[in-house]
């Protein structure tokens, strides 16, 4: 069969995409192509742009700014190669704006949110194919961090960069440290505390922190009217629902509440500021992971090569010291340092079975009913 | 003929002139509008996946559930509320400004759009650091002993308004200016040399003549806190959000695309009801004038 030329381009960019031929060569190929047509086609123009910048969109906050000094400055410093970076609040956010962009343009490297969100992104097919060859730095990685992504797609798209607990942060000048260890999850349902409660207002969260408060397995609830009782009732005690990091920390320093659920990393910025607050993973606490994921249709070698930088051990460790969050790096593989060692989650083991990290299968299986129920539920109905 | 072919020209010129403008319209109004109409129709699959099998379930699922018809009874009532205090509070700032015989009323005008020279979102934070438990007023009411525990001021429906206000004001005194200041001063004097006292000179002759200003700025008011989002997601408790934060969430968190259309065209339809009755009572034209002078 007789295949086009735009075809055979479409083939050549999706051969480039994938990261199955490098850019210098899609390059040589379509400006061949583009010659013998007269035109230069919009990809190519496309790729010329992206080896001179890539696209990085995060949490932004404090953890943005790490990844900024210790990862992007020193990277654009080696290559010439700028990061443009946005930030969102809400990684529904990026994908919203995803869907009226194009993915691998717009939008190329996300600091995203774990399995939960992998899956959004391949159910809408924006998932790349990594080159694993040309990052060498993830042989550092944690195997029990990458298998989970790696069940869902056999290729990866992304590579695992930090972890971290949703756990519960309190005032210290309002509750005790005893007090927090023995009432753990019900602290957040503590009618002495209602009014001065915040809560982070994300659907997996509360129905977590609900299954722990009703004595439920988080990744395996069977009375789901007990849970969402409790959401109710968390609900009622609530002075606000925080939605990013920074409204987090600044409800806790203003004093504005003294317990909520936090990430950890946050709080040790907090800390590190000298506010009054302490950080407790209760049993069952979330534990999360994040990832760097490239889009499709990105310039893969520049990608790739910007993401091995990141993973490189004095970058990864410099970056996970500024984030407070502990790298994805296997501490069996490489030394880590004391401080890192003291952050809230970190696992010494490498092998993540003192975690609890929320089920892919359970939670996306729940995640679209759930969404909707809490969106109510936190609505007040 | 010639005079024939020039008229067709004349005629053609204010089409041309517009076409920019109208082409505007279409391509960034009613095209997207159009989009919104059709994806309303679309089948919700998953978070961020929908499919283009037209059915009315999502209209089926916004005319059955009193869910959404609290939020628009509720979003109704407090853009209501909000632009009522806001007619209140701006005629007489207004009423000053047009009457004064003061030299550089420029001035006062200017006052007023200063604030917009400030991000919205910042002006809407500042109300945190003014309502808080820790901010401006309560800690100055437990400075001077007035109160022992903090008054909850902030993420409360009071302070949705009140946030909403700051940021319609300004919209509303300029509409009841525009109004007052068009206003032949002869008539007012008249109405005092014929026996009128101060107060019945601007019952009778200067509110009904200011009363296209005050509604044009009413309908203003109310249609921008209809579709206000900001300020009570940064004002608002658990229980203020209006109908603009349920298209967001509905869009934004559960990536529901076809519903959240579904009901950004229901907003846009209140909206548009409530203008076509202002204007069979006031006429639109009210706003296009003020904006001429």
């Amino acid at each position: 069969m007789k295949m086009s030329s735009t075809r055979r381009l479409e083939r050549l960019k999706e051969a480039y995409g994938n990261g199955a031929i490098d850019r210098r060569k899609f390059l040589g190929l379509t400006a061949a192509a583009a010659a013998s047509m007269g035109v230069m086609t919009n990809w190519s123009r496309n790729a010329l742009a992206a080896a001179s910048e890539v696209r990085f969109d995060g949490w932004g906050g404090v953890v943005q700014e790490a990844i900024d000094k210790y990862a992007f400055q020193p990277y654009t410093a080696k290559t010439g190669r700028k990061v443009v970076q946005g930030t969102f609040d809400d990684e529904n956010v990026v994908i919203t704006k995803l869907k009226a962009a194009t993915p691998g343009q717009d939008f190329q490297v996300i600091h995203s949110s774990g399995v939960e969100y992998y899956k959004k992104y391949i159910d809408n097919g924006w998932v790349s194919e990594i080159n694993e060859a040309n990052i060498p730095n993830m042989a550092n990685v944690m195997t029990a961090m990458i298998e989970p992504f790696r069940k869902m797609t056999p290729k990866l798209s992304c590579v695992p960069y930090d972890y971290g607990t949703t756990g519960i942060a309190y005032n210290t000048k309002v509750i005790s440290e005893a007090e927090a260890k023995e009432k753990g999850a019900n602290l957040l349902v503590d009618k002495k505390y209602a009014g001065k409660i915040g809560a982070y207002g994300d659907m997996v969260t509360r129905v977590w922190y609900a299954s722990l408060q009703t004595g439920q397995d988080p990744n395996n609830a069977q009375d789901m009217e007990a849970v969402w009782a409790k959401v109710r009732e968390a609900r009622d005690m609530t002075k606000k629902y925080w939605s990013s990091g920074a409204e987090l920390m600044d409800l806790m320093a203003k004093e504005e509440i003294v317990v909520t659920e936090a990430w950890s990393g946050r709080i040790a910025a907090l800390q590190q500021q000298g506010a009054p607050v302490a950080y407790h993973d209760p049993k069952g606490s979330y534990a999360w992971m994040e990832d760097m994921l490239i889009l499709k249709g990105s310039p893969m070698a520049e990608c790739e090569e910007l993401i091995n930088f990141m993973l490189d051990p004095a970058t990864a460790i410099a970056v996970a010291e500024g984030q407070n969050y502990p790298p994805s790096l296997d501490p069996k593989k490489v030394k880590l340092t004391d401080k890192i060692a003291k952050l809230p989650a970190f696992d010494p083991t490498g092998e993540m079975t003192s975690l609890t990290f929320a089920n892919p299968d359970y939670w996306s299986s729940h995640s679209d009913e759930w969404t909707k129920q809490w969106d109510r539920i936190s609505k007040g109905a | 003929m010639a005079v024939s072919m020039l008229s067709a020209a004349e005629k053609r010129r204010p089409w041309i002139l517009l076409a920019p403008t109208l082409a505007a319209l279409v391509l960034l109004m009613l095209v997207p509008i159009g989009i919104m109409l059709v994806y309303s129709f679309y089948k919700f699959q998953t978070a961020g996946v929908e499919t283009p099998d037209l059915n009315l379930g999502n209209w089926h699922e916004f005319f059955s559930d009193s869910y959404y018809h609290g939020f628009l009874w509720k979003t109704a009532r407090i853009s209501a509320i909000t632009a009522l205090l806001c007619a209140v509070m701006g005629y007489p700032p207004a009423y000053f400004i047009a009457m004064t015989s003061f030299r550089h009323k420029w001035l006062l005008l200017l006052l007023l759009i200063v604030p917009f020279w400030i991000s919205f979102t910042i002006r809407t934070f500042s109300w945190v650091h003014i309502l808080g438990e820790k901010g401006v007023i309560n800690a100055s009411l437990m400075g001077l002993g007035l109160i022992s525990e903090p008054i909850p001021m902030l993420y409360t429906e009071g302070s949705v308004i009140m946030g909403m206000i700051h940021f319609l004001l300004p919209y509303m005194v300029l509409n009841i200016y525009v109004s007052l200041d068009g206003i032949d001063r002869n008539l007012i004097s008249a109405a005092r040399s014929l026996g009128c006292t101060n107060w019945q000179a601007f019952k009778e002759v200067t509110l009904p003549l200011s009363l296209p200003g005050l509604g044009a700025g009413l309908l203003l008011s109310f249609v921008l806190a209809a579709g206000s989002y900001v300020t009570p997601q940064i004002l608002g408790g658990r229980k203020d959000s209006l109908f603009g934060n349920l298209i967001f969430d509905t869009i934004m968190k559960e990536l529901n695309w076809p519903m959240g259309t579904t009901l950004s065209v229901v907003l846009l339809v209140l909206l548009g009801i409530v203008s076509i009755i202002y204007s069979r009572y006031m006429g639109l034209s009210t706003i296009t004038k003020g904006l001429s002078r």
